[in-house]
């Protein structure tokens, strides 16, 4: 068969984009072997990397499902007055450069910022501590999780709440049986994401938290670091994001594919108005 | 003990003032869709706030708006089965039916024949499973209220007329107070004592299926209840009968009384087909060519002009009735009814 031109600039295009995008993943792969990806990154930056990483983004990651998820419920399922603007503010984060999310938490949290005064009061220093990475992650990753929570529980038919109601089960009995495990798929794709986003946060960190090895200085900020002084390491240390990362990825998939097979199993479309 | 229930609230076409008092029987509203009569199920099951009203089971006061008292649904003793039944996609038919706690799951499994899907998920169940699921679910709780929205309308033709049938058994049984509501007359009509037309908020008529079929309020009830409307202007007809010039061309004459712009209502049972104009005591008589020829079981309706006659099928075959022939459908003047035009 042969192809029509536009076919073929289709088909090149895609080429190209999918090329370019893989080009560099590969590159760092061809650059490590394998074999040796384990004893580059057994050195003490990257171990210590490594703990400052998973502890603040746990801590960062907890911060986020228990506050998010309430908060979601809520705006899924509520309206009122100013409720789209809330919305549209909750994604600036998603759009906001990275330097500028770093100099504002500084502001707000920072010695001299907005709530300095009252933090060094009780005694608490924010920035260029360990705090401050789990501040510049949860504000940089949040929106990751709370956006796609809103529109999971958005997908819950308000029906199926009212049915709970009328069944005796008040509220909170409500969203834990029949919200929460409706709406698990795609909170859990939302959670994937936002971890993935979290475990690569470095332009608000590096600006608000600093790089100081033990203390704050992730994964992210480690690479940055390391390839002015071992380029390898920096590359061992690129190869293992880039596997938990896709293995994120593909975990995020997997969960909102469960998801989308298990609705389609509803034959019929489940009505949505309930006005009349 | 009755259901009070009082109430007024502004959708968004249009405001909904119900007011109805439901004893130990069942009471249907019908009307056309968007009409609120969701609405008033969700008022009385408080999942739905309305203006003012007040909803009371006896003594036992549900929602006074003019006391603000409102109480939670999850508080209130009413049974709810939702149009297309609302089951937890998540869970089994047994643990729906045990979401409202505290009753014998087992029995109600064993009664509404649905033990041996007791592990499936709603998913898996044809639609009169899912409908007796959705049933024994609302009756769980022990109600003193039954509310149901559309129960037969996600049912194919063949299922929905036994499982009509069973649900008429299953509310004469309960002898609760019962709201249904429905888009189809002759569903209200089978399951309910009172039907109740709702239209654009408001009841045009109340009363039992047989009263609103002898005596329509109105034009719009008496084609809701399945009657053929023949629009035109009424005058004095021989006889002391009314004579109706209709718009469909030809003249129609009703015992009733009336002048100006009306419409004429006859029942389609009401209506005769035969091959040539009969000589007998009716007195209206239109002839045209059958345009369409639709079986119902052991009944045929026939359209013929602007009026759907409705005939056994014994005689349709008798008559060797095929679409196109030219026929006579006639109808006495005792057979209609004279109603202000709408």
């Amino acid at each position: 068969m042969r192809l029509r031109p536009f076919e073929t600039v289709l088909w090149l295009s895609a080429a190209a984009v999918v090329g370019f995008l893989l080009l560099p993943v590969v590159a760092i792969f061809t650059r490590v072997p394998l074999g040796e990806l384990f004893s580059q990154l057994s050195n003490d930056v990257v171990r210590d990397a490594l703990r400052v990483t998973l502890r603040t983004n746990l801590v960062a990651f907890a911060f986020i499902v228990v506050l998010g998820t309430p908060a979601a419920y809520l705006l899924a399922t509520r309206s009122f007055r100013g409720r789209a603007l809330v919305l549209t503010l909750i994604e600036l984060p998603l759009v906001l450069p990275p330097a500028v999310a770093g100099i504002g938490l500084l502001a707000a949290f920072g010695r001299a910022g907005l709530l300095g005064h009252e933090l060094s009061v009780l005694g608490v220093t924010v920035s260029f501590t360990q705090t401050a990475v789990v501040l510049a992650v949860a504000f940089v990753a949040g929106p990751f999780y709370v956006r796609p929570a809103i529109a999971a529980f958005e997908s819950v038919d308000p029906t199926l709440l009212g049915a709970a109601r009328t069944l005796g089960a008040g509220p909170g009995r409500t969203f834990f049986r029949v919200a929460l495990p409706l709406a698990s798929g795609g909170l859990g794709a939302g959670a994937a994401l936002s971890f993935a986003r979290g475990l690569g946060e470095f332009g608000a960190t590096i600006m608000f938290a600093g790089s100081l090895q033990g203390v704050t200085q992730t994964l992210s900020l480690a690479i940055y670091r390391e390839f002015d002084l071992d380029f390898d390491s920096a590359l061992a240390i690129s190869a293992l994001l880039v596997l938990v990362s896709g293995a994120l990825l593909l975990s995020a998939k997997l969960v909102s594919g469960w998801r989308s097979t298990y609705t389609s199993l509803i034959p019929f479309g489940r009505s949505i108005s309930t006005s009349s | 003990m009755a259901l009070d229930v009082h109430i007024a609230h502004s959708l968004r076409a249009f405001d909904l003032d119900v007011e109805l008092s439901v004893r130990e029987q069942t009471l249907a509203l019908v009307g056309p869709s968007g009409a609120g009569k969701t609405s008033v199920l969700r008022a009385v099951a408080g999942l739905l706030r309305p203006q003012r009203g007040r909803v009371a089971l006896g003594e036992d006061v549900w929602l006074d708006t003019s006391a603000r008292i409102d109480v939670p649904p999850e508080r209130r003793r009413v049974g709810v089965v939702f149009q297309e039944y609302a089951l937890f996609p998540h869970l089994s038919v047994r643990r729906n039916v045990a979401f409202g706690g505290n009753a014998n799951v087992d029995a109600l499994l064993e009664r509404f024949r649905i033990t041996a899907l007791a592990d499936a998920r709603p998913a898996e169940l044809s639609g009169g499973e899912r409908q007796r699921v959705a049933v024994a679910r609302a009756l769980a709780r022990d109600p003193a209220v039954l509310l149901l929205d559309e129960p037969l309308s996600a049912l194919d033709a063949f299922t929905r007329g036994h499982v009509r049938a069973e649900l008429r058994q299953l509310l004469r049984g309960l002898g609760l107070p019962t709201l249904v509501v429905t888009h189809d007359f002759e569903d209200a009509a089978a399951l309910a004592d009172v039907v109740g037309v709702l239209v654009e908020g408001r009841i045009l008529q109340l009363g039992s299926p047989a009263d609103l079929v002898a005596a329509p309020a109105d034009a719009f009830v008496a084609s809701f209840t399945g009657a053929n409307l023949l629009h035109g202007v009424a005058g004095p007809g021989p006889a002391g009968l009314t004579a109706v010039a209709l718009d469909a061309g030809f003249t129609a004459y009703t015992a009733d009384a009336g002048s100006g712009a009306v419409a004429v209502a006859v029942y389609p049972w009401e209506v005769a087909i035969a091959r040539e104009t009969p000589d007998d005591s009716a007195v209206n008589h239109v002839r045209a060519p059958i345009s369409s020829l639709v079986s119902l079981g052991n009944r045929v309706r026939v359209r013929v002009g602007p009026i759907t006659a409705e005939v056994t099928a014994q005689s349709s075959e008798r008559l060797r009735l095929t679409e196109g022939d030219v026929v006579v459908a006639s109808f006495k003047a005792t057979g209609t009814r004279l109603l202000p035009a709408p």
